[in-house]
């Protein structure tokens, strides 16, 4: 769900082995209206994305990356301009990674309604003349796919050989997989859900109402003030991101370290550490990472829920699915808990659906699909490896 | 639990062929046999300790069934999936709580029910998920086991190859108590093929067979 730093930092560069190398987006625009899943039209729109490796002759080795809430198109490599700019899912993508290049063509694109290129808040209302800003609608996992089919269609991929996804980005994969069975042959549902529970929501409530009610925010209409709700912004990703952490892992990180030698100061500076850590990653965010992207993206995390339309039965939803799926849980996730992972298991077994289940003992919490544990790893690289391209 | 990350309870013993007190010459395995008969064709299979998925690759290839494994280590998980076998990474004493009832046609637990603390919940798991059950156990009643314990120290033979201070064990009985158990919770013993150093054994099985296989149903109860 974040991009959080590895507690591992990674020191490549473009000519790292198992790097893509330096990389470069591209657009794809869409002239022709969309209805999103709230009714709202928009006259067109355009989708930044990224691809390494190369397709083949047959169209039957490509790979679509997903996204979860603050993750972008770029997937891996380095852009030529910026040597730190690396892809955020680089440790499993590139020549003999897991998701080895080599083999299969991976594209990463960035969501509509995001803030990396593809059309979304930030951009220009043609009917304004203005940035959408509040006024662009809400979007659903189901919309993003949508806009993703337009883009396979565009790339001359008819099925693809595997959606990947974490988090958010493995919501994204598993409608996939019922919304077009034919399209995919294999899914992987990385630290997922099948739909969010009271607490998440609560959490995701929390920064929402953080944003909203900064006296920066303008009711979404921030840009034409020249501020950005930048206190509101750094709440949602302060309180975001402990979610995204372990208890222990916090605890063998930061404990109770104090910046100043254990002096106490009786003020409210960030005299521990995780204090520190924490205003560090929300200030970080807020320099990168629009608040009505957030907003959006938190609302599509709480629409999600297949069952839904079948009356909370998840194995009914998940009927139309013909993939095949690797599902992946961290012990230590309780954003995203092992319980729930379970129930997209079950589900599909009682829908006679080929599914493997790994759940993986990590100490890193919800952010354990962003790092390279070894079993995790082996197990993704190992389900990978078996598919014929 | 007793287990840790690399060697399960619920997991054949070893990786290895030459560690897998079932393996004989040329790595075929009798218990593949026995099993094999009395899966149905294209039935609905769960394996409960799966290990590398050798049994279902197996039971895929000659009985075209629909299988999944279940195995807690991860080593054996990734095995698994290298053999193409659908597997669920979990812990059997958590039970089967996630599988609705009669959905499998044969639920098959081999040579892992001595590994599990809760011995009636797991049969009566086993047989409420499966219209029937394959299950093999060691014959603690082996009468070289029983020599071990009348020269005053614990067996250790193939089929129970660990010391007493770090065997996965956690329930040693012999063949007559596991029937007495299968009376006891209403469960149907089906067919039994008892077996010492992989040969049939017709006379005396609890004392004359280190291992044995049985196909189990309900009796008279239904889930």
């Amino acid at each position: 769900m974040s991009t959080t730093t590895p507690p591992t930092p990674a020191a490549p560069a473009a000519t790292a082995p198992g790097s893509v190398g330096v990389v470069a987006p591209q657009k794809a625009v869409f002239d022709a209206p969309i209805t999103l899943s709230s009714g709202v039209t928009l006259p067109g729109f355009e989708l930044v994305y990224e691809t390494y490796g190369t397709l083949n002759a047959t169209a039957s080795n490509a790979v679509l990356v997903c996204h979860a809430l603050s993750g972008s198109h770029h997937v891996a490599g380095v852009y030529a301009d910026d040597p730190k700019s690396l892809g955020w899912w680089d440790n499993l993508v590139g020549p003999g990674k897991p998701l080895d290049t080599d083999k299969f063509f991976v594209v990463g694109v960035n969501n509509l309604g995001g803030c990396y290129g593809s059309t979304g808040p930030m951009s220009i209302n043609p009917a304004t003349g203005k940035p959408y800003g509040a006024d662009f609608p809400v979007v659903t996992v189901e919309d993003w796919v949508e806009a993703q089919a337009l883009l396979a269609d565009r790339l001359g991929v008819r099925t693809w050989a595997v959606i990947v996804g974490g988090s958010l980005g493995g919501m994204q994969a598993l409608h996939w997989t019922v919304a077009h069975p034919e399209r995919v042959r294999h899914a992987l549902v990385i630290a997922s859900a099948p739909q969010l529970s009271a607490q998440n929501i609560a959490f995701n409530e929390v920064a929402r109402q953080a944003i909203l009610t900064d006296p920066d925010f303008h009711g979404g209409h921030y840009y034409e003030h020249g501020v950005v709700p930048v206190r509101g912004l750094r709440l949602a990703r302060m309180v975001g991101h402990i979610t995204y952490l372990s208890d222990d892992q916090m605890g063998e990180k930061f404990g109770r370290e104090m910046k100043n030698g254990g002096e106490l100061g009786y003020n409210y500076d960030a005299e521990f550490q995780i204090e520190s850590y924490l205003r560090y990653q929300g200030d970080k965010f807020t320099r990168y990472f629009d608040a009505n992207t957030y907003l959006i993206t938190t609302k599509a995390l709480d629409y999600f829920d297949p069952a839904r339309n079948c009356g909370g039965d998840l194995r009914a939803a998940l009927a139309p699915a013909k993939a095949g799926f690797l599902v992946v849980s961290f012990t230590t996730d309780w954003r995203f808990s092992p319980e729930r992972s379970r129930e997209i298991v079950y589900a599909l077994v009682h829908n006679d659906r080929d599914v493997t289940y790994a759940e993986v003992e990590c100490n890193f919490g919800h952010d354990s699909f962003l790092l390279d544990d070894p079993q995790y790893h082996d197990v993704v690289r190992a389900y990978l490896d078996n598919i014929a391209v | 639990m007793t287990t840790t990350q690399n060697q399960s309870p619920h997991s054949r013993p070893a990786d290895t062929a030459a560690a897998d007190p079932y393996a004989l010459a040329g790595g075929f395995r009798f218990d593949f046999d026995v099993i094999t008969a009395w899966v149905a064709e294209g039935a609905r299979v769960l394996d409960l300790g799966c290990g590398d998925g050798s049994l279902l690759k197996h039971l895929g290839a000659a009985r075209r069934v629909r299988g999944y494994g279940v195995e807690i280590a991860p080593a054996q998980v990734t095995a698994c999936v290298r053999n193409g076998i659908n597997v669920i990474q979990t812990d059997l004493e958590r039970g089967l709580a996630g599988f609705e009832d009669d959905f499998f046609d044969h639920v098959i637990m081999s040579l892992s029910l001595q590994t599990v603390h809760h011995t009636e919940q797991m049969l009566r798991e086993i047989l409420r998920v499966g219209r029937e059950a394959v299950v093999s156990i060691p014959n603690f009643g082996y009468h070289q086991n029983r020599a071990a314990i009348a020269a005053g120290r614990m067996p250790v033979s193939d089929y129970l190859p660990y010391q007493w201070y770090d065997s996965p064990n956690v329930r040693f009985f012999t063949i007559a108590d596991f029937e007495a158990l299968c009376d006891k919770l209403g469960i149907a013993v089906r067919e039994r093929r008892a077996f010492a150093a992989g040969q049939p054994v017709a006379d005396d099985p609890n004392l004359n067979a280190d291992v044995a296989l049985y196909r189990l149903g309900r009796l008279n109860w239904a889930v």
